[in-house]
């Protein structure tokens, strides 16, 4: 089955536009990933929100996954909807530890990054405030790292 | 207490004003909530009329630490919690009584997870644990009538010296707590060489893409 109209659109604009910074574009079951090179990272989302036929007015989330035997161990992913569209977009990209701020995109990536900052240590750069903001402030290590212990530390 | 240990020996008199105390303190224990997950909403029936089963036993919910004698901690213990909840077992005043409710509060249950504590009895003395996940309100009735009995065989008194009582228990304090701070972590150094372990191993056995961390 194919992928919604409004959303082979989308991807046919990001492709005329942004051409080989896009390293990858997935389709599975009706959901679309994009995976661009990282230097793009916050123009592609701009680029996305501003659109007319993109209108990625939300982000959903902001997240990462670890892959620890990679150089660029770490994939930032987000997942975006278009409220007046009614489609939606996954978004990844890989780095070793930095990646620009979406927080000048959606202020909703304040916490969401903070999240991602906490759980994996992934440093947001350009945030406002990164700071811990589920663990305890002198927590030591980033806990969804896959060479974490999965039971923690014992007290 | 202090100046009463080891200075009365069992006699009439003595057993008797022993008895006479314990009886107006177990059939008024005020507890504390301390409601830290979903056993705190099987707390909550448990205080209400159709069950009723702490008001059948004089216990009226506190809301301040200072007011109350039993902590009941109902509920999965996080790592950040549990300094919060010494802080508020150490402004209770003596004698002060400790109920674990629920198999979280009691060994972590299924969270043995980096967050979780791993049993309230690490931070502070538990006198009665209530199994169950969550413990039906008969559970913990039951569990406040083993408390009675705790406190109805307790010497005040005729108290000996050597006998265990929570009031002199080592207190530690409250930012002692134990964090994965206090504990020697791994450092990177450590984990790199778990990692290059890891990546010669899958080498020989043909596995491994090329470029992959080696650092």
């Amino acid at each position: 089955m194919p992928i919604q109209e409004s959303l082979q659109v989308v991807v046919k604009k990001l492709q005329d536009k942004f051409g080989d910074s896009i390293l990858s574009t997935q389709e599975f079951r009706d959901e679309v990933t994009v995976r661009f090179k990282p230097e793009v990272w916050v123009e592609a989302h701009r680029f996305l929100k501003e659109d007319e036929d993109c209108a990625f007015n939300m982000m959903i989330d902001e997240t990462a996954a670890d892959y620890p035997l990679r150089t660029e161990r770490f994939d930032v992913i987000t997942h975006l909807l278009s409220l007046g569209k009614a489609h939606r977009i996954r978004i990844k990209t890989q780095t070793a530890e930095h990646i620009p701020t979406l927080y000048s995109v959606w202020k909703t990536a304040n916490w969401l990054e903070r999240e991602t900052y906490d759980l994996f240590g992934i440093i947001f750069d350009g945030h406002p405030d990164l700071r811990r903001i589920l663990l305890t402030e002198d927590w030591e290590g980033f806990p969804l790292r896959k060479d974490y212990p999965i039971e923690g530390y014992d007290i | 207490m202090g100046l009463l240990e080891n200075k009365f020996k069992d006699s009439l008199i003595t057993t008797t004003v022993d008895s006479l105390i314990n009886w107006g303190q177990e059939k008024a224990m005020y507890p504390l909530l301390l409601g830290t997950a979903c056993c705190g909403i099987e707390m909550m029936a448990v205080g209400y009329s159709r069950f009723d089963v702490l008001e059948r036993f004089g216990m009226l919910f506190r809301f301040s630490p200072r007011q109350s004698d039993v902590m009941i901690v109902a509920g999965t213990v996080t790592k950040k919690m549990a300094p919060v909840i010494k802080a508020v077992y150490d402004q209770m005043s003596e004698p002060k009584y400790v109920i674990a409710v629920g198999s979280c509060a009691i060994s972590g249950n299924i969270y043995k997870s980096y967050s979780t504590l791993q049993g309230l009895d690490r931070i502070v003395p538990v006198d009665v644990y209530v199994p169950g996940c969550p413990p039906i309100p008969e559970a913990f009735a039951y569990g406040i009538i083993e408390l009675q009995k705790v406190i109805a065989s307790r010497r005040v008194i005729r108290k000996q010296p050597t006998e265990a009582d929570p009031g002199a228990q080592p207190r530690t304090n409250v930012h002692e707590i134990l964090r994965p701070g206090h504990i020697k972590l791994p450092t990177a150094q450590d984990y790199a060489a778990h990692l290059d372990d890891e990546i010669t191993g899958q080498e020989q056995g043909g596995l491994l893409e090329s470029g992959r961390r080696r650092d």
